[in-house]
């Protein structure tokens, strides 16, 4: 049975407004040469290609649903109180694969020694055997690494030969499409003399695809990031998190876009009164610290909740709830940037003659906006969607560590660091939850940042002409 | 010029009732008295004799805008409006919810908020103005572009990662400094360090990538190929023509946060048990005193604003053609 959150809902969304303009902009040569500009940057597209793989991890874990009991007398079928996600079902065991407690990475002991009674009925103190990881060997503490290894090869050949087929694959393709012979493609991609930078695209696929079928192989019957102090799998919690750093990155965005564009164009195209109302606003607004207006808020939230428990059906909806609070939260904090940036370019558009002809035409003043305006406006609107991202992914961080940010039961990089940062003073250090979190966040934030540079590089006219 | 400033001030006033008018509709119009008085207490079967005296003990029981009950200009100033959100215009900040006077925390915490914050904006703008120079003179060059990549790196790091990380490398690992605490006087010095180290490897990416950006910008004005066709040597128009020019933005941009080292850093001062006004602000939001919030709020504000006005003021003082209007 479906669930849908609000958040999973406008997602979806986004995914739709994003394919609408895709299509949209097939037909409009203006609107695809700063993309086409994009797609020739090498590095551009490996980021994308990243950035895609960390897309589609959590589209699949934005659709929910309640899991159907099996075990049920009557012909009604019967739903699981439990709401999981498409992509729990995909990662299959790893959810449900969880030790006792403290767990290394690939390792097949306990991470602290624990009293275990012998078939003699003696008891000594040891590390115990793990639950899952390396549970299929007979001794680990020989044959672990050696398994370990084996593993790591064969899956890194099974990744080669996949990767080597997918890229003979749109190799094949493309020479369809450019009417060139096999070799020859493959010679021009080498050469890099094809518009598109596809030996980025070859290499970076390599990359993920090897680095997959690697992890896949050994999470089969090890944690490749250890556990948590709970004993759940890290590198579930990891994937988990994909998720919420989306939805904060994104949706933060798209909530505050409208209003932002709206009163950027309106303070620019009138002036007089109306300016002055947004420019008070948005400095009223930006003179309250940004972190304490978001603390506030979601202390108000929470003193919310805890008064109406009754409304919330489950413990992932009281998370999701929040998690679009603070979405709204962190756009209002946010939008004021983007209508400076839009009143002032509105303000030097405004005298350019083909919007003092649409005014001398008698045109209305909603339509000179959205017709005149608008459209030449949408670079400084991209380029601040994309440079937005990464600093929202990180300040989600920040902020669940202070305690402000997403709900504390909902998976997410910031909660990961929060609740293991007093792991680090153990000894010996438990570091993997940790370095898992840190590591998710740094190849997602790095390709945001190195996409969203050739996005505004190919978007803003400024930098186009040189 | 004295004229303008005033006017400036002027300005900012309406500002501040906004934000405190937004701060009051927050705390205690979308979440009343005694919301917070159920949320503190913490038990939801609370009785309503406690909550009664809790409100009374913070003198949260008087009518939010009007008072009837009370005489002439009491009608006014005997609400929670006036006692709470006026008085901060007054900077009196009252009592916090356990009771503490608010005043005398802030001032207490003042200092050992300035003692990170002020020597990590000195130490942080030389080191960035030289890399940013450095890349800027070798633009174009393995140097440059390898230093470009490295910021975008930096940039791309949690900050949170500079900090746990360097409080296990250099406080654990090396025991060059103590993890976190603070002293007083001289002996706080082994406590600063590692906090200004931190946060200036923290702020390395994005400023020097900015900074950069500014230097190569002034190097493509014509003033500078003037000077170089003049003769100069490359170094003296870095340092006569380039950097002094690209100061300016700088300098500017560094003014607005000025006021605002005073609130200290809420990440670092809470990691480094640094007993300043950042972590005032933490402990406040995690005990879920509002009344501290709301007075850190107004408090911010005042001096963003404050900052605002310096910025103003000193575009006109570095640059003659801004004109004061």
């Amino acid at each position: 049975m479906p669930v849908i959150f609000i958040t999973d809902g406008l997602i979806f969304l986004l995914v739709f407004m994003v394919l609408g303009f895709v299509l949209y902009a097939r037909g409009h040569e203006h609107l695809r040469a700063p993309w086409r500009d994009v797609t020739r940057r090498p590095i551009a597209m490996s980021a994308a290609i990243i950035l895609f793989v960390y897309i589609v991890f959590g589209l699949f874990d934005s659709l929910h649903f309640h899991p159907r009991l099996e075990a049920s007398d009557s012909n009604e079928p019967v739903y699981s109180s439990e709401i999981s996600s498409v992509l729990d079902v995909l990662l299959g065991d790893l959810r449900n694969n969880t030790e006792r407690t403290y767990s290394a990475p690939l390792a097949s002991y306990a991470f602290s020694k624990e009293m275990i009674e012998q078939t003699d009925g003696t008891q000594i103190r040891t590390y115990p055997r793990l639950k899952y990881g390396g549970a299929h060997l007979d001794d680990p503490s020989s044959q672990s690494n050696t398994d370990i290894i084996k593993r790591i090869l064969i899956s890194f050949f099974l990744g080669l030969l996949v990767s080597v087929s997918v890229t003979g694959i749109i190799l094949l393709i493309l020479s369809k499409r450019n009417n060139l012979g096999f070799k020859e493609t493959m010679n021009k991609c080498v050469r890099n003399e094809l518009p598109v930078p596809w030996y980025a695209i070859f290499i970076t696929l390599c990359l993920i695809i090897t680095i997959f079928t690697c992890v896949i192989c050994l999470s089969q019957s090890y944690h490749v990031f250890g556990t948590d102090k709970v004993g759940q799998d890290v590198l579930y919690q990891s994937l988990k998190s994909i998720r919420t750093g989306l939805v904060i990155g994104t949706l933060t965005t798209l909530i505050m876009l409208p209003f932002a564009i709206m009163t950027g164009l309106m303070a620019g195209y009138f002036r007089g009164w109306i300016d002055d109302v947004i420019q008070y606003l948005y400095t009223t607004l930006n003179s309250i610290p940004g972190v304490l207006l978001i603390a506030a808020s979601i202390l108000l939230l929470q003193v919310y909740i805890s008064n109406h428990e009754a409304d919330f059906s489950s413990l992932e909806q009281r998370g999701d709830l929040r998690l679009l609070f603070l979405c709204i939260i962190l756009g209002i904090t946010s939008w004021t940037g983007l209508c400076r940036l839009l009143r002032a370019e509105t303000l030097k558009l405004r005298e350019v003659d083909y919007v003092q002809a649409a005014q001398a035409f008698g045109v209305g003043n909603l339509r000179i906006m959205l017709r005149h305006l608008l459209p030449n406006v949408m670079h400084i609107v991209m380029i601040s969607i994309v440079l937005d991202f990464s600093g929202l992914v990180l300040a989600e961080a920040v902020l669940s560590y202070v305690g402000i940010g997403v709900d504390p039961s909902m998976h997410s990089w910031g909660n990961m660091i929060n609740s293991a940062r007093l792991e680090i003073a153990r000894d010996p250090v438990v570091w993997w939850s940790l370095a898992a979190a840190f590591i998710f966040m740094f190849i997602l934030v790095l390709s945001a940042n190195l996409f969203s540079d050739a996005v505004r590089d190919a978007f803003d006219p400024r930098i186009r002409e040189n | 010029m004295i004229n303008y400033i005033l006017r400036r001030i002027a300005y900012a006033i309406p500002i501040l009732i906004g934000v405190n008018i937004i701060t009051f509709v927050l705390f205690f119009v979308v979440n009343t008295p005694d919301d917070m008085a159920r949320m503190q207490l913490g038990d939801k079967h609370i009785s309503e004799a406690a909550i009664t005296k809790w409100k009374e003990e913070r003198g949260y029981d008087k009518p939010i805008l009007w008072n009837n009950n009370a005489q002439a200009v009491g009608k006014v100033t005997e609400t929670i409006f006036f006692q709470n959100s006026v008085k901060l215009f007054l900077f009196d900040f009252g009592r916090s919810d356990s009771g503490r006077d608010i005043s005398y925390d802030i001032g207490q915490r003042m200092l050992p908020s300035l003692s990170i914050t002020v020597p990590g904006l000195v130490f942080g703008l030389l080191a960035y103005i030289t890399f940013g120079l450095i890349l800027a003179f070798f633009r174009g060059s393995y140097i440059d572009v390898s230093g470009v990549i490295l910021c975008v790196a930096m940039m791309s790091v949690s900050g949170l990662f500079y900090i746990i990380g360097g409080q296990f490398l250099i406080g654990k690992l090396l025991h060059l400094v103590p993890i976190s605490g603070y002293d007083t006087g001289f002996n706080s010095i082994k406590f600063i360090v590692l906090p200004v180290f931190i946060g200036l490897i923290g702020g390395i990416g994005a400023s020097t990538r900015w900074y950069r950006t500014i230097f190569l910008e002034e190097m493509g004005k014509d003033y500078v190929r003037t000077a170089k066709a003049k003769g100069l040597s490359e170094t003296s128009v870095l340092y006569k023509h380039v950097l002094m020019n690209g100061l300016i933005p700088i300098l500017t941009g560094v003014v607005v946060i000025l006021p605002s080292l005073f609130m200290g850093s809420l990440i670092v001062e809470s990691f480094f048990a640094i007993p300043g006004l950042g972590s005032y602000t933490i402990d406040a939001i995690s005990s879920q005193d509002f009344a501290i919030v709301r007075s850190m709020v107004f408090l911010g504000s005042v001096l963003y604003i404050i900052g605002l006005i310096l910025t103003d003021i000193s575009y006109t003082l570095v640059d003659p053609r801004v004109r004061l209007n």
